[in-house]
């Protein structure tokens, strides 16, 4: 199976209004700049394509061994009048664990 | 001040349908100070608004009299004080139930400093011109239609509240951090220019305010990240000295975990860009955070900065938005999905003959799009439940919804099971807007006597 988000972090959703922020923090200091060059906005966007509008901003958090990824409209319109069953988008960071990253170290020959 | 050297507060509750028995705990064992209920979700100030209006005696969280009589014994026996926004939208309602609680409990007369001021309904009303922040429309595009208008109030008129030497604080709107930097501040005698105490204080509150989930709760993972115990999971403290250190725990023998990785978690939850988390208190920068693990179910949180607060208030307007209705049926077996998506057509079809119209429609198959969408490549699950939803100005075309997909029962692909009954309820939607400081007047009453 290839490298998910999963294997190299943990992931926490909150809600705010129709915007779902999405934790993607490290268990361990060394691979924070891996997802760093792969778990590009573009690539959030792409996992959460059919869910939500976007626009995604992801922000940094060194100190955490973190990132922060802000994805407008996601919620359906927001908590109070969304009709989805999950209304707080609680379980969006199952998504972002699935993303599949590429292989950390390619080979020269695949080129 | 106090002059104590560390000052001890508990979260005991994190949400209006938090459990009960933790805070109990907490009260019982923790060896607290401060006992904070935190009951108020974005949309609850509303919710409790409408139910004002049917009982003007109501409009306090429902939960506030089970809570209280569950603590009161000992939080009064052991002098802890307590600080809530269980008040919602009736605060002064909220404090007579809580005296009446403690009268029933035998507790004698309790007094209750009450926050009020963050209803500022009438102030918003009189401004249709405000901004809506989430569409940049003018409030009068919702103006008939609004049912509250609450500010986000701070810490410091809750700290006025806890001057009074009421031994319980209640208070409707206010910033869930506000809860718990309050008693920071009342007892180290902390004013809004000491932003890097203020800084600290308002970290350690977002990290208390959703009890369970700095704890384990909304974190356990099987086989990747285990919780111990997590049905006896215990509820946080913070540990705060004077210089602004602190150290989070929680209640001792209770379930749960409280490491680097649950703290991270809660950290970052809820929070937009990490330089700027805006509080009525400061503008939170969680960018140079240190936490680290003291011993075991023990961090300290180190390094939050803070610019100073802004001159506006948060304010969020709740207003009626329709009607939401729904129904649901499920499908087994053999292409269970198939007449899932053929009830859908039917019902679809069915409404649209029956004239009704919706702002928003969904149909989810439960057990295959229903929580993350139809990427189209999922495997087909053995059985699925079909669930539709709508919402809509009309209470009939909501209703319809829910009475269209149970009459699947008779009426529609064979072999269909388990409809509910059609379910409508009304819309509380809300918006938000910002309201410049100075029109917010903020006061503190006593119910009882001191």
């Amino acid at each position: 199976m290839s490298l998910r988000v999963y294997d190299l972090a943990h992931s926490r959703t909150g809600d705010k209004g129709n915007t779902a922020n999405i934790s993607v923090i490290c268990y361990q200091e060394k691979d924070w700049e891996f997802l760093q060059r792969e778990l590009t906005p573009e690539r959030v966007m792409e996992a959460f394509r059919h869910i939500a509008r976007g626009p995604v901003r992801r922000y940094e958090l060194r100190n955490l061994k973190a990132f922060n990824f802000v994805i407008d409209n996601a919620l359906g319109g927001g908590v109070t009048v969304s009709l989805a069953q999950d209304i707080h988008g609680k379980s969006l960071c199952s998504v972002m664990l699935g993303i599949e990253l590429p292989d950390r170290e390619p080979t020269a020959a695949l080129r | 001040m106090s002059g104590r050297d560390t000052v001890r507060i508990g979260s005991g509750a994190g949400t209006s349908d938090d459990r009960m028995t933790p805070a109990l705990e907490l009260a019982e064992r923790g060896d607290i100070d401060y006992l904070v209920f935190e009951c108020l979700a974005e949309r609850t100030v509303a919710r409790e608004n409408f139910a004002r209006t049917q009982d003007p005696g109501k409009g306090y969280s429902p939960s506030l009299p089970e809570r209280l009589r569950m603590v009161l014994p000992a939080c009064i026996g052991k002098g802890i004080r307590i600080v809530s926004n269980m008040g919602a939208a009736n605060p002064v309602g909220g404090a007579r139930a809580a005296r009446r609680e403690a009268r029933e409990l035998g507790l004698g007369d309790i007094p209750v400093a009450v926050v009020l001021g963050d209803d500022v309904s009438t102030i918003v009303r009189s401004r249709p011109e405000l901004r809506i922040l989430e569409n940049g429309e003018p409030l009068e595009s919702i103006l008939p239609r609004i049912v509250s208008a609450n500010a986000y109030l701070g810490a410091d008129v809750i700290c006025e509240a806890l001057a009074t030497g009421a031994q319980i604080v209640l208070t409707g709107r206010v910033a869930d951090p506000s809860l718990f930097l309050a008693p920071m501040m009342h007892e180290f005698g902390w004013s809004y220019d000491d932003l890097p105490k203020i800084a600290q204080g308002t970290a350690a509150g977002h990290l208390l305010e959703c009890t369970a989930s700095v704890t384990g709760g909304c974190f356990g993972w099987p086989g990747k990240k285990d919780v111990p115990d997590m049905a006896r999971i215990g509820y946080p403290f913070a540990d705060v000295k004077p210089d602004g250190s602190i150290s989070i725990g929680k209640t001792p023998g209770s379930g749960g975990r409280l490491d680097v990785m649950t703290c991270t978690e809660q950290q970052i939850y809820e929070i937009h860009d990490p330089t700027a988390y805006i509080t009525p208190d400061c503008v939170l920068d969680i960018t140079h955070i240190r936490l680290t693990q003291e011993a075991k179910d023990r961090v300290r949180v180190e390094g939050a900065m803070a610019r100073p607060r802004t001159d506006t208030y948060k304010v969020t307007v709740g207003y009626t938005d329709g009607y939401i209705g729904e129904g649901e049926v499920s499908y087994g077996g053999i292409d269970a999905v198939a007449r899932a998506k053929w009830a859908a057509d039917i019902v679809k079809e069915r409404l649209r003959l029956r004239g009704f119209t919706y702002e928003d429609f969904r149909v989810d198959l439960i057990g295959i799009s229903s929580l993350h969408g139809d990427t189209g490549d999922r495997p087909e699950s053995y059985e699925v439940r079909l669930r539709m939803a709508g919402r809509s100005p009309n209470r009939l075309a909501a209703h319809a919804i829910g009475f269209e997909v149970r009459a699947m029962h008779l009426n529609g692909p064979g072999g269909a099971g388990g409809a509910c009954e059609p379910r409508v309820r009304d819309v509380l939607a809300v918006k938000s807007l910002l309201l410049p400081r100075q029109l917010v007047k903020t006061q503190v009453v006593v119910e009882g006597s001191l």
